[in-house]
């Protein structure tokens, strides 16, 4: 998120394309607050929802035609003239001048320049800038030239006008523009505006040009870096934010650095070389990674061996390791041993028939987790005969969080300790204890090995304080942040740090081995004072007058900035776009970084920003400081296309009509063996109806932390469907019978929820029913709560994903609905 | 007594969440109960011995200003009546108003004759088989007691419960009725707020976007003893025959779940 | 860290004030000695939800080492204090007899779980992390361009999660899986 939920409550309009009242309802206070100031709220969801409840517009529109609706609002904003022109001009890239070789979908039907048919990619070789002599962008600030930015996403957007947008996602044409003229007219100096995201925008197999299309939106109307604004992106779990920053993820090293590929990565140089960009705070990369390597290796981590680098694990292939390729994998035979930590697949994954399949063909299976999941038990499911099943099961019980110390990221950036409140009971352990437990164990069947390719793991530590299997968890907080491997001393010989002091800054990361850093973006979370740590995580001070952002509670990276690229809060000469809208501004007379100089940013954040670094400097006018080019990029650089374009999903039940090209022409659609991941065709008369799937307030994810708690498990009778009355009638269905859903891949037996929430969708003249199922159920629950139980909704969904990081598409697909279970 | 308390429950804010009914049943300890079919997302279906705040969804086509669908979302609980009707109905003195105004039931003294639960207007008070006695909201009692507000009104995430003296609330909840009607909410009423109005006024009162009959409450709720008085001149059949006909209607309405 | 019984008043003390929203509310404990509060005498510990990532502050209060009450931090600046239902139902985590207390083993096709000392499964499993790496890890293979290069990769064991786990613990099995050569390693950030 590149905003504060506290900062909400300044937002003039918010769009909620999130169900921010049913999954984030203590942040949603703020969204309350701000409609007490004035502010209209929006929801724009396929279904109407506790969100819409609250909101002053609902906006149902067709599941998997969001970038055809933020399309229509670019255009929409550019045709009426209500975009913010200086921000644009100055803060964003619009004004760049592309390639001549560059087309767009308007001219290509539907393709960017560069695709290849037969290899299903892109050569991207047009996507790119004109440059001058010294290698600089050209640009245009009067935005007229053809080949800018900005006259090319006006060109692409053309054809997003609101009668394409009616026939495409069933918004009426009316309600369309009325919703388009209020969000976009909240722009400019004085006002701003604040759109939330879930997995309702990324779970498609256009997921992250979802997100893209959003953000250019926000550019477009001057709503990022500034009070109110903002990209508000919900995570769904406690720490999917912690989680990622530390990465447990397949294509990246802790502190969003490239997981490495054999072929572009063989040594540390030539990582580097590749990795580090010529422009922007990426230039910094190789601190961070040396220092990660030493975080890793320790004193093996040296100059002369590349810091231990040829001991990380290299990728294959960038098309390989993600959590869709690893079920295909094992249901293939390739993966033998599978730790499941806090996570229920056999339930919360795409295709979860596969997913069970697959770890059936498993040699061993850990699980790790606070209640005995699905997973655990894939061998006892419904149908399944535990004998046929040869895989070896482990499971160790974990600690929830009252029970350990730690901390928690949450969704606007905010490091949170917490406490641990009592000793777990019996044999359960913190997931902590068990890694470093393993962690030792595994070193001494290593110990003795010469092996170079253990060496690295033998260098390890796993120890932190007194006893080893059972670290001290802010000793580990300490080793992420980083540390002095040695004494440090500034150019006069002044002790700067002492050997083992930790870091206060991601600023003092060198590359040469000095310095260690676990994830430098945490780099500050603990600070020593007087001679003593400071934990920021732990940090109490509340809000005030003063600090409305509240700077004293926790630690936000980076750097305790509560607002991203808040430069952008200021005009070129540094002052704020308006007395009503300030963040931080330029103060020409504080003073400056020297005694002798004069000039600060100062305000009501920590500036995202190089705080001595004029507006009239070079660069003191470029908020967007992680971008090569310093500006917001309305041109971007995924591998479906610089900007986004609307396809359909991949199962559909009409045809594109924007172009000729019916799905993301990049699209991963794996072949699985056996008919385990079947599709339905365009239109298909056997699936006729599109389904979207999602969370309720009361239940959590695949339901591990509700459905065997009776305080909430009783909360929902049983697990449901929602379906429109005119659906209903079509199929004879009486409000709570049972009914049958299904698709290519499997059904499920749901008890009919017939409400007026959700409606038929006209799309281009024909009606399309849409029905909405939680996926929060499966077959353990408590035993006095029969509904606790239920069919697993994942069953139903498919193995298919985004180009870019391979999500699955469980929002949008499509199914049947047959009364009475069959 | 000392200066009067109140919850003042304002479903304009409320997004129906309930965590207001799960901190209630986490502080007193309320066990767990199995739901039944409501036709909607509304569980349970009505007050119960275990089930002491209890939100309701109603599905209104056209109810919003805008002429959209409304979905009316309301946290209710025991309303703690001026006059309330199970206390005036309670033979062993266990049901008494505390000096804060709210309406307890003392277990220790409670003899289990459930006329207090043909007595209420609302159908909150309820029969706990295994104890054998009457339950209802406390008001968190021990809570208010030693300086901490209800459980439901500390968990609620958008000030949709709130909690204070009687007198600022009820002034606070006029100017909000008027602010709502301006934006369109025709609709907009409070519910109990007014001392003078039935029942002497609600200590637990309401900001209600559609008549109260929406919502399952009634229109002009009165004491039930007052309505057997009437109904003895007109009938033969002895009060405690038509008590028990008032039980079972409440029962009746109390079950009738949200419009779906 | 035990918060103090001061601490504790005085996180009783904004709760009164913040739920009262500005009424300057005093509520004086008339029938305080005849009416008991179960957390009085309890310590309280600072907590952070661990459902949803808005990260509410908790204050959850033990006696005995066990918990008997969680409820919102008042302090929290952006939440205030309020749960969701979710938030309010935390201590059903910790005090729920379906919770399993000992570590479990399944044998190949049997139709039951087995207790076992935790000891006995730290061995078993890095004696199955150990045998699957020896005999499954890639040290070497040839790149796109047909020359060997070293890889140090290792396929056979793959990862998942966890969301709902510390960032020391996260950061923990990134190092361990990393040093081993795992790149089967997810979380649900997608899910």
């Amino acid at each position: 998120m590149t905003t504060n939920l506290i900062d909400m409550q300044n937002s003039d309009v918010i769009m909620a394309t999130s169900n921010m009242a049913e999954n984030h309802p203590v942040g949603f206070q703020w969204v309350m607050k701000a409609k007490e100031r004035g502010a209209k709220l929006i929801h724009v969801d396929p279904r109407y929802t506790r969100t819409s409840a609250a909101a002053d517009i609902h906006l149902p529109l067709r599941s998997g035609t969001n970038i055809a609706f933020f399309g229509g609002l670019i255009n929409y904003a550019i045709a009426k003239n209500l975009y913010f022109r200086d921000y644009v001009v100055h803060y964003t890239n619009a004004s760049f001048l592309i390639d001549p070789a560059f087309k767009t979908p308007t001219d290509l039907d539907g393709l960017f320049t560069g695709y290849d048919p037969a290899k299903k990619v892109y050569d991207r070789s047009s996507w790119k800038y004109q440059v001058d002599g010294e290698g600089n962008p050209r640009r245009d600030n009067t935005l007229k030239d053809p080949q800018t930015v900005f006259q090319l996403l006006k060109r692409h957007y053309s054809r997003y006008t609101p009668d394409m947008i009616e026939k495409v996602c069933g918004i009426p044409k009316a309600k369309f523009e009325e919703v388009a003229q209020l969000y976009c007219s909240n722009s400019g100096p004085e006002k701003t505006g604040a759109i939330t995201y879930a997995l309702n925008l990324t779970q498609h197999t256009n997921g992250v040009e979802n997100i893209r299309s959003l953000c250019m939106l926000q550019l477009l109307l001057g709503n990022v870096g500034r009070p109110g604004g903002g990209v508000v992106a919900l995570r769904g779990h406690a720490n999917v934010q912690g989680a990622t920053d530390l990465e447990l993820l397949y294509h990246e090293l802790p502190g969003y650095l490239p997981m490495p590929l054999r072929d572009q990565h063989p040594d540390l140089k030539t990582y580097l070389e590749r990795e580090t960009p010529k422009g922007g705070f990426w230039v910094n990369r190789p601190k961070f990674m040396v220092s990660l390597l030493k975080a890793f290796y320790g004193d093996a981590a040296t100059k002369d061996n590349d810091f231990g680098y040829q001991w990380l694990p290299k990728r294959a292939s960038a098309d390989a390791y993600s959590h869709q390729h690893m079920f295909v994998d094992m249901y293939e035979g390739k993966i033998k041993g599978f730790l499941a930590d806090g996570q229920n697949p056999a339930v919360g994954g795409p295709n979860a028939k596969l997913t069970r399949a697959a770890m059936a063909k498993l040699d061993w299976l850990l699980v790790v987790d606070i209640f005995l999941t699905e997973t655990a038990e894939f061998w006892k499911a419904p149908g399944i005969n535990a004998q046929d099943i040869k895989t070896e099961v482990f499971f160790l019980p974990a600690a929830p969080a009252a029970e350990k110390d730690g901390s928690l990221t949450n969704t606007m950036r905010l490091i949170q300790w917490h406490d641990k409140a009592v000793t777990p009971p019996g044999d359960v352990h913190s997931d902590a204890d068990f890694f470093c437990s393993l962690a030792h164990r595994l070193q001494k069947l290593y110990a003795g090995s010469k092996k170079d390719r253990d060496k690295g793991f033998l260098a390890a530590n796993f120890t932190y304080g007194a006893k080893p299997d059972e670290p001290e968890m802010v000793e580990v907080l300490k080793e992420i942040n980083g540390v002095a491997t040695e004494d440090i001393t500034d150019k006069d010989g002044k002790l700067v740090y002492r050997k083992g002091q930790p870091l206060n800054s991601f600023a003092h990361l060198t590359d040469d081995g000095k310095t260690t850093s676990g994830c430098w973006i945490y780099t500050g979370v603990t600070v020593e004072v007087d001679g003593k740590l400071v934990n920021k995580a732990a940090g109490r001070k509340p809000a005030d007058d003063k600090d409305y952002l509240a700077h004293g509670w926790g630690f936000a990276w980076p750097a305790n900035r509560r607002i991203l690229y808040n430069r952008a809060a200021a005009d070129l000469r540094g002052k704020p776009w308006s007395e009503k809208k300030k963040l931080i501004w330029w103060d020409a007379n504080a003073p400056g970084q020297k005694p002798e100089d004069k000039g600060k940013w100062v305000g009501l954040d920590v500036p995202d920003f190089n705080a001595f670094l004029a507006p009239d400097a070079k660069n003191g006018d470029k908020p967007f400081i992680m971008r090569t080019d310093l500006v917001g990029g309305f041109f971007g650089p995924l591998n479906d296309g610089p900007f986004p374009e609307h396809y359909e999903p991949v199962e559909s039940p009409t045809k594109n009509l924007l172009s000729k090209t019916q799905i993301n022409p990049v699209v991963k659609i794996w072949k699985v063996p056996d008919q385990k991941n079947e599709l339905a065709p365009v239109g298909s008369p056997d699936y006729p109806y599109v389904i979207t799937t999602y969370r309720l307030t009361e239940h959590h994810l695949s339901g591990v932390m509700s459905r065997y708690l009776p305080m909430l498990a009783e909360l929902h009778h049983s697990h449901f469907a929602e379906i429109s009355h005119e659906l209903a009638r079509e199929l004879g269905i009486e409000n709570g019978e049972k009914i049958t859903v299904l698709s290519p891949r499997g059904k499920v037996h749901v008890t009919a929820m017939v409400t007026h929430r959700i409606k038929p969708f006209t799309i281009n003249g024909k009606t399309v029913h849409q029905i909405g199922v939680p996926w929060h159920w499966g077959w353990k629950g408590v035993d006095e709560l029969p509904g606790s139980r239920g069919d697993i909704t994942n069953d139903l969904s498919a193995t298919v994903g985004d180009p870019n990081v391979y999500i699955q598409e469980t929002k949008a697909f499509v199914c049947n609905v047959k009364k009475g279970v069959v | 007594m000392v200066r009067t308390l109140a919850m003042f429950t304002d479903t304009s804010l409320c997004i129906g969440c309930r965590a207001c009914q799960v901190a209630c049943k986490q502080w007193n300890e309320l066990g767990l109960e199995v739901p039944e079919w409501t036709g909607g997302y509304q569980n349970h279906a009505h007050f119960t011995d275990k089930t002491y705040r209890l939100v309701r969804f109603i599905e209104e086509p056209g109810g919003k200003p805008n002429g959209d669908l409304a979905w009316l979302l309301m946290s209710d609980v025991c309303k703690h009546c001026a006059e309330a009707g199970c206390l005036d109905a309670c033979p062993t003195g266990a049901i008494y108003r505390t000096e804060y105004g709210t309406v307890n039931i003392n277990q220790d003294v409670c003899n289990g004759c459930r006329y207090c639960v043909s007595s209420c207007p609302f159908g909150v008070v309820s029969f706990n088989e295994s104890t054998g006695t009457a339950k209802k909201c406390t008001f968190c009692n021990d809570r208010i007691h030693n300086g901490l507000g209800p459980a439901c009104a500390k968990a609620c995430p958008t000030e949709s419960i709130q909690f204070g003296f009687r007198d600022e609330l009820v002034g606070k909840a006029a100017k909000r009725v008027e602010k709502l009607k301006a934006m369109g909410f025709k609709d907009a009423q409070l519910y109990g707020a007014d001392a003078k109005g039935f029942l002497g006024g609600l200590n637990a009162f309401f900001l209600l976007l559609a008549k109260p009959s929406t919502y399952d409450l009634p229109d002009n709720p009165r004491l039930p003893q007052r309505n057997v008085m009437v109904d003895s001149l007109l009938s033969i059949g002895s009060a405690l025959v038509v008590g028990l006909g008032v039980l079972l209607s409440f029962r009746e309405r109390g079950k009738g779940g949200p419009h779906a | 860290m035990s918060l103090s019984r001061r601490d504790f008043l005085k996180f009783s003390g904004a709760t009164a004030a913040g739920v009262a929203a500005g009424t300057g509310i005093d509520l004086a404990p008339v029938e305080a000695a005849a009416t008991s509060l179960k957390i009085k005498e309890a310590k309280a510990f600072a907590g952070v939800c661990p459902y949803c990532a808005v990260g509410c502050g908790q204050l959850i209060y033990t006696r005995d080492n066990k918990i008997i009450d969680i409820e919102g931090n008042p302090d929290t600046p952006h939440t205030l204090g309020r749960l969701c239902p979710k938030g309010a139902a935390t201590i059903q985590l910790s005090n729920n007899p379906l919770r399993p207390t000992r570590a479990l083993y399944r044998a190949p096709g049997s139709d039951k779980w087995e207790e076992k000392p935790i000891e006995w499964m730290y061995e078993q499993i890095a004696g199955r992390y150990h045998d699957t790496r020896e005999k499954y890890f890639i040290e070497k293979e040839k790149d796109k361009d047909g020359k060997e290069v070293t890889v140090n990769r290792l396929e056979a064991i793959a990862s998942l999660g966890s969301a709902c786990i510390d960032n020391e613990e996260c950061y923990l099995l990134s190092k361990l899986n990393r040093t081993l050569g795992i790149v089967y390693h997810e979380h649900q950030a997608r899910v």
